[in-house]
Parts: C-alpha cells; structure tokens; sequence
C-alpha cells in the first residue's frame, strides 16, 4: 500500500547479499548521528488524506466562490478539459527530462512545438523548452545580455512589480551587474523616454521594458525606444503578457533581442502562483548565451526524423561552472499545457481571446471610472489591467471581501505616488454576475 | 520483447493550413499586431489524438523501472496529483487576502515544519523552483551570513570534483569562485585536500552525502568540524536524500544549509522536465536571511511576513511552485514516519541487492569501496575494451529490453559509468529482471549493442547531428 513493493522481500534480498538486518546496510553511517524514528504522525490511509486535505481546502475561498480582480500579472482563464486530459497521460507527467532522446519522442516533439509557437507569437527566432517564471526569466535575460556584450548596467522601468526588482537584483548581484530604473510618464504611463536617453550610456548591456506594462498600459513608442536602444548598442529586452501577442504586435518586429514573459496563461491554473512557465525567446544571434534547454529536430540511424535535445555543452550537466545558467529542472509539464491549449485555440482562437480579454479590460474601467470617486489613472490604452485611484484603497477592498469579492491589487508598497492606486485585472472568466456585484459594491462606497 | 508505438506523427503545423490574413483591427497602428499568428485551426479530435499518439512514444515510470542514478525516479501516487488539481487548491490566487487562504498557509506552513524534521534544520523557505535553485538561494544566504558577519574576503565555494554540474553552476552565478578538490581512491572527500583548501577566503564547502558514488561519507563529522573551524558553512545538497530518510539527518552531521529536492525524495512528478521544487532548511544563525515571505502562524491564524530586515529578498515569483509542494505534503501525510525510514531503508536494500548480483556477473568493473547506500556507479571500461561496447551502446540496448537506462558518464571521475539508482518502487521481479538484461548485453553480439534500439520509436537519434544542422522551431523544417 505504500509503494514499497519489496517491503515483503525484505529478508530474503538481505540474506542473498549476505546481512541479515537492514541497519546493516547504514552501519557506514557514524553512530552518533544515526537516529531511530522521525518525530513525524504514522502514515494515514488514502481515504484518511483526502478528507484531511477536504478540509484544509475548505479553508480557501476559490475563484468561483470568491471572484477576484486583481492585476499584477497573475489571473484565472478558462483550461479546456482536453489540455488537462493531455497533460495527465502518465507516460508526460512521469517522465523524466529527455536525456535518452529515443525513450522520449513524444515529449521532445511536444516541447519542438512548444519552441515553435512561442517563436511565432514573439516573432523571434528561437525559443528555449521554458525558465521557471516570468519573473526569472528576466534575471536570466541580465545575466545574458551582460555574457553578449559584457557591458554591466542594466537597465528597467521603475513600474516593475516588486517581486521582479528583487529576484532581478540577487540574479545580477554575483556579476556584479548595476540596476537603473527609468521613471514612467505620470498621465501616459508610459516609459519617460527622455528619462530613458538620461539613463543610459556605454555601460548599458541591455534595455528591459514591459508590454503592457506593470500599470497595464501599453507601451507604443516601442520603435523610438528601440532605435534608441540600437543606437547605444544595447540588446532589447521585451516583457510580454504573452496572451496580448494575440492582437499586439510581435516583439520580434519591433527590434526585440531577447523575449520573455510569464506563461501560465496558456492552459495552467493561478495554483496560488505555482507552477508557473518562464517563457524565454531570442534572436539567433544570441543563441549560444540562451540558457536552459533546446530541442532540436535531427534524423535517426535510418534518416528518419527524429527530435533531441540539443546545444547541451551551453548546460551545467556538460559545462559546469561555466553554463549559460544552473538551470536543469525547468517547467516541462506547464509547458506542455501551453502547447496543448496553444494548439486547441489556434493562431485565430488566441486572436479571439486576447480580443475578448481587451475588450473586457476597457469595458470594466470605463464603468469603474464613471462612478463617483474612481478615476483611471493612466491615459494610454491599456490590455487587461488597469490602475484605478479612489480615496481609501484598504477599506474599499475590506468592504468588497465582506461582500465576497476580492478587489484589486493594492499598489501602496510600489511608491508613495501610488498610494491610493488599486491595480484591476480581468480576463474572459469573470462573468457579467461578478462583475456587476463588483460595481455596485464599488458604488456603495462613496 | 518490448516495442514501443511509433507514428510518424506530423509536428503540429503540418497537421493544418498556415493562418493566413490580418488580425481585426483592435489597436492604434503602432500597437496592432499585422500578421495573424501562424498556428493552424484544428478540431479538438486531431488535437487530442496528435498529442496522446505522442504520449504514447514517451517513457514514464509508469511505463516501467527507470534507474536513473541521482535523479530518484521513484513513483508518483496518484492521489497525490488528483487532490492537487482540486479547484479549492488550483483555483486560488496568489494575492487574496490571507483570510481567504488559510488552507494553502496551514499546508505551507506545516510542510515547513515536516521538512524541518526529516532534515534535522530549524527553518525552511519552500521559495526555491527547482534543486539548482534551491543551490542558488543557499549561496545567496551563504553570503548574506559573512556579510554580516563583516566577513567580507570569503569568495571560494570548495566542492568535490564528484559533485553534481548544477553545484559549479550556482556558484558561478551567484559570484563565487570555483575550488575543485580531487576524491580519495576509495571515492570520498579528500580531508587533507579539504583542509588544505581550507582558508578564510572560504564561504563554503557544498557536498551530497551520500555523494554521487553512493558512498556515505562516513567523516562528515570531522569535515562538519574542519569546515566550520575555518570559518566556513557546510552546504547539503539533498539530490540523495532519498538514501537516509529516518536513519540520518543533515542537521545532525552540522550541514548550516540544505536543498531538498521534492520531484525526487518526495515523489512530485517530474512531469518530462519540470515542475520541480527546491526548498531551503538551514540552521537557526541563518534564518534571518531566508527569502521573504516568511510563512508566520499567530494563535490559530496562518499569515505572510513581509517584513524581515535582513532578508536577501525573493528568488522566485510568488511563494514557490505550490502545486507541487502540496504533491509533497500529500506523499508525506500517506507515508508517515514509518514509511519514509522504510522508503529508504528499501530503497538503499534494492541498491545492494542489484550491485551484488551485478559486480558477482564479473561483466563490468566496480570501482570504489563495498557499501552503497540508495545507488551504486558500475563501469563499462572492460567491455569497452574487449568489445567495444560503450555505456551508451549499453544504455541504448536497454531500451530494446523496454527498460530506461541508468545515468550514463557520471560522475565524471568513472570511466563509461553506468550509475543505477533503482529506488524502493520496484520489486525483486523487476530488479531481476533488470539485472539479467544488462548482463545479457554484455554478452551480446557487440554489432547488435551498437545498433540498438531498434524497437524504440525511432533508432539511435544522431544528436551531432542536430548541433551540426540546427533546426529548432518548425519554420526552419
């Protein structure tokens, strides 16, 4: 029952390699540190730990118990039953990372796929087998763009979420990278290019913005930046939403180096914020200093096709200390899910979708900001999400959960400027119920 | 005879027509995007059978034993992985108010506590995506530490040249400078090369115990003792943690900081590559340092603390990979006490038994001493020398057979190594089984080892081939 079949052989295997009790096998181990028992419950019946974790569940409000708007980055959309049946065939999910290529067809073809789309939606020309987050992805994209051209500052929009700015600092930290921040505009929300000019110098190895924004907002001066940033000789970092590629431009056509994003969007739960997917796209060029893994298409001893993985002497399990990155286990399953879901909505499907959740977005905050004491914030056009100010933020989302909603995303610890800024996120699973308790809650307030 | 499914299965794009036109008008010009993205329109019905033809040309533990060494392929319960995609779990948001969350934090915060045990260390984050991360973590904690101990000339990371590739990897990343020390002949730490590397330029000495051999290292208490005389911190990496489980703890042989690997010695799927999941224990004198948020509990509420003066801040988004931490938990809960010490006590008998029956076959070398723990190193060096037999040719033949193969070439101080982690999942038929098969290739016609598999979804992959011709995203097929 414990999954230790060899529990009843016990005797039998120790008597064939001569011993005769198990802790023979441990006598290696020095006496002194040896213990007899963990201090841990005896183990409970299958029965017994689906009831015990039925009532730790009911402890959590979900998404459909508890609506939620909030931005951030993180949001519920709708997984078609086919990418779960998928992604729970056990010949995936039990298998390990591809290293014996001809035992792991199917995953290898699924994550060339993988590779495949994600170059399309980012219009780059490669993508890796996926990072662990979004988040991530962009320490990763440093460290990368200071091996191409070994200059040492990086550069990043001040409206970036502050668990980006300090995984970014311990990921540059080790070498020695420098972070600067450019201010945003405070009506557009926009990048303040001429902050930008200011910011950057010979030193500047790369340029990371996002699109859209951490306010939501999208950024449309993207060629202006990006010929600034090729001026200075600089690489382009682009951080995408990645479902907003379904209606806003590639990245990739407007001058982007390398293209990464958080992924989970695609066909993977909000799972109280893991597994996530890094998605980690670039321009050949810059192949040989992209980090984590690369399927590659090749033949078999008989020319037939055939997929591995591949460029593996840039990976720690071949160069060691002086790997691309330390990355191994990265994020297979998710995705493998993103595949899935990518392939069910096609380019037109996805199209669809992100029409959907734009639409969505502008809807909720025309109607937000035309009740008394709400006001949008930033001018520019924005996707999904969206900065709201209204007088008291906390008591405005205390109010809400009391009614069963959670609000936005409060934006107080960001900057002292934002103080009484809420960031909104919506997308195709709120339904017109939710949303319309949502505003007349909002209404009752002020 | 095992025969694996095989189509000649399209990639995706060749299974429809290319998109073609403009997207609608949604956006300024400068924004809109201008081509609609190239991913064809196809029926749920072909979807689904192009991807379960390609699960059926994939290998699982759930196919069969898959003995990689250091990689701790054991079975994954399934009621581990149906609780997890519970809505009341996957349906929950990362920024809700605490008070809508106490389940996650209750599980979080008693996996913290559960892993304090097993490891034998007083406080963990469960942050970390993955082991290598997790490495990456304790080297950033392991600076914080001399830091603020004013300690500021310690740049060295000492590791033994048996460690695992993501171990010189994080050191680079995180700064430090790479002190490689040479093994004893028998396979262990060298404590004369240790202490004569050794200095106050020392941050840290990184080890696997048992390493990656196999082997105990039995003089941990005096390397505990040499290491931290010169300063220094001793870092755990628990890639073998599955070996001594209830029988010994990192914390008691005085590791200061632990990295478990739950998609190993908890079971978590590894899901082709990943989700994975890396949690850090470390001693009391380095908790203050430990990522943010802390998961807190004040009477019976669970709760974040954000607001740790000396923490090195995050490291991944969010709170850790959280779907596979509650995997973990749940395998726990199964378990108990009892059957993770039997888990190990099993898994390091299974180990034994196969390296008896396979070093008693005389067919191929064991290098290094007797006792292993949850895996042993065998080499293919006489095979390779009379026949011509490599440990590829060997691990390819065992795909025939309809057994995944061990670890090859590693670690790299065995020659054609063939490194067999057999796990307690398996049972005496199984190993039997096994074990007969990779003596039977070593008697085989060496042409037909060379040529193997042959009844795999394809034939040996020419994977130079693929470095030489680089072909990876569909638009270059």
């Amino acid at each position: 029952m414990k999954f230790i079949p060899n529990s009843a052989n016990k005797t039998v295997m120790l008597k064939e390699i001569g011993l005769s009790d198990i802790d023979e096998l441990f006598s290696d181990i020095p006496k002194k540190i040896r213990i007899k028992n963990l201090t841990l419950p005896n183990g409970l019946s299958q029965q017994e730990v689906e009831e015990r974790l039925r009532m730790l569940g009911n402890k959590n409000k979900t998404f459909f118990e508890m609506p939620n708007f909030l931005g951030g980055g993180i949001k519920p959309h709708y997984i078609p039953a086919a990418v779960k049946s998928i992604i729970s065939r056990s010949e995936f999910y039990t298998s390990y990372t591809p290293y014996q290529p001809e035992a792991s067809q199917g995953f290898l073809q699924a994550m060339f796929e993988y590779q495949s789309i994600i170059a399309e939606i980012t219009g780059m020309d490669v993508s890796n087998a996926s990072l662990y987050d979004g988040a991530t992805s962009i320490g990763e994209a440093a460290l990368m763009c200071t091996r191409i051209n070994r200059r040492k500052t990086f550069v990043i929009p001040k409206n970036i979420s502050r668990d980006k700015r300090s995984i970014l600092k311990n990921y540059t930290n080790g070498a020695e990278i420098k972070i600067k921040e450019i201010d945003y505009d405070k009506n557009t929300g926009k990048i303040d290019i001429s902050d930008l000019k200011k910011k950057i110098d010979d030193d500047t190895s790369g340029i990371y913005i996002e699109n859209p924004n951490f306010f939501g907002v999208f950024e449309d001066d993207v060629e202006e930046i990006s010929s600034i940033v090729k001026e200075n000789k600089s690489l382009f970092v682009v951080g995408v939403d990645p479902l907003s590629l379904g209606i806003a431009e590639a990245p990739g056509k407007y001058g982007a180096d390398i293209v990464i994003g958080e992924g989970r969007c695609f066909g993977n739960s909000t799972d109280f914020g893991g597994s996530t997917l890094g998605i980690f796209a670039c321009k050949k060029e810059h192949l040989r200093q992209i980090p984590g893994r690369i399927i590659g298409l090749t033949k078999d001893s008989d020319g037939k096709r055939a997929f591995c993985m591949t460029m593996q002497t840039r990976e720690q399990h071949i160069r060691r200390g002086r790997a691309t990155s330390n990355i191994c286990t990265n994020e297979g399953l998710n995705a493998l899910a993103a595949t899935v879901f990518l392939a069910l909505f096609g380019g037109k499907g996805l199209e669809e979708l992100a029409r959907i959740n734009f639409e969505k977005g502008q809807i909720l905050a025309k109607k937000i900001a035309s009740l008394d004491g709400y006001e949008k914030v930033f001018s520019s056009i924005h996707f999904n999400e969206f900065v709201i100010q209204c007088p008291d933020t906390i008591a405005l989302n205390k109010k809400l959960l009391k009614n069963g909603i959670q609000g936005g995303l409060l934006l107080n610890d960001i900057s002292s400027e934002l103080k009484n800024c809420l960031l909104f996120g919506v997308t195709e699973m709120h339904d017109e119920k939710s949303i319309a308790r949502l505003l007349s809650v909002m209404k009752e307030v002020y | 005879m095992y025969r694996s499914a095989t189509y000649d299965e399209p990639l995706l794009n060749e299974l429809g027509d290319k998109s073609k036109g403009k997207p609608l008008d949604m956006l300024p010009p400068a924004l809109q995007r201008k081509r609609t993205i190239n991913i064809p329109t196809l029926d749920e019905t072909q979807i689904v059978r192009h991807f379960f033809r390609l699960s059926q040309m994939n290998y699982g533990i759930d196919t069969g034993m898959y003995p990689l060494g250091s990689c701790t392929m054991k079975y994954n319960p399934k009621i581990c992985n149906e609780i997890s995609s519970w809505d009341c779990f996957s349906m929950t948001h990362p920024y809700q108010d605490e008070s809508t969350v106490q389940g996650n934090l209750q599980m979080m915060y008693e996996l913290e506590q559960m892993f304090c045990e097993i490891s034998g260390m007083d406080s963990f984050t469960l942050q970390p995506a993955a082991g290598s991360q997790g490495e990456f973590t304790g080297l950033l904690l392991a600076r914080a530490y001399h830091k603020s101990n004013k300690d500021f000339d310690r740049n060295e990371i000492i590791l033994p040249s048996t460690s695992h590739g993501t171990n010189p990897a994080s050191v680079t990343m995180s700064g430090y400078k790479i002190i490689e020390i040479l093994s004893t002949k028998d396979g262990t730490v060298d404590l004369e090369a240790l202490q004569k590397t050794l200095s106050d330029k020392t941050a840290c000495f990184m080890l696997t115990n048992p390493n990656t051999l196999g082997i105990f290292e039995s003089d941990i208490l005096e390397i505990s003792r040499m290491v931290h005389e010169a300063g220094a911190l001793l870092y755990y990496d628990g890639a073998n943690m599955n070996a001594i489980m209830g029988k010994a703890r990192p914390g008691d042989m005085g590791f200061d900081i632990v990295h478990l690997n739950l998609h190993k010695t908890f079971s978590t799927p590894h899901g082709g590559g990943g989700p994975g999941s890396g949690p850090i224990g470390v001693k009391k004198n380095l908790e203050r340092f430990l990522p943010v948020p802390r998961i807190v509990k004040h009477k019976d509420k669970y709760g974040f603390d954000y607001d740790v003066s000396q923490s090195i801040g995050k490291i991944k988004a969010h709170y850790g990979n959280f779907s596979v931490l509650l995997k973990a938990y749940i395998y726990i809960l199964l378990m108990g006490s009892d059957g993770l010490k039997e888990s190990s006590e099993i898994a390091v008998l299974n180990a034994n038994y196969m390296k008896k029956k396979i070093v008693d076959s005389k067919k191929y070398d064991m290098p290094y001493k007797e006792l292993r723990k949850h895996e042993f190193v065998v080499s293919c060096e006489h095979l390779l020398n009379k026949k011509g037999v490599r440990a590829l040719d060997v691990a390819k033949r065992l795909l025939d057979y309809g057994l995944h193969p061990p670890t090859i070439y590693f670690p790299l101080i065995v020659k054609e190594a063939l490194m067999i982690e057999p796990t307690e999942s398996e049972s005496k038929k199984t190993l039997d089984e096994y074990i007969d098969v990779l003596i039977r290739i070593a008697d085989e016609d060496p042409k037909i080892v060379k040529n193997a598999p042959n009844n795999t979804a394809v034939k040996r992959v020419d994977e130079a081939g693929a470095i030489k011709n680089q072909i990876l995203t569909w638009k270059s097929v």
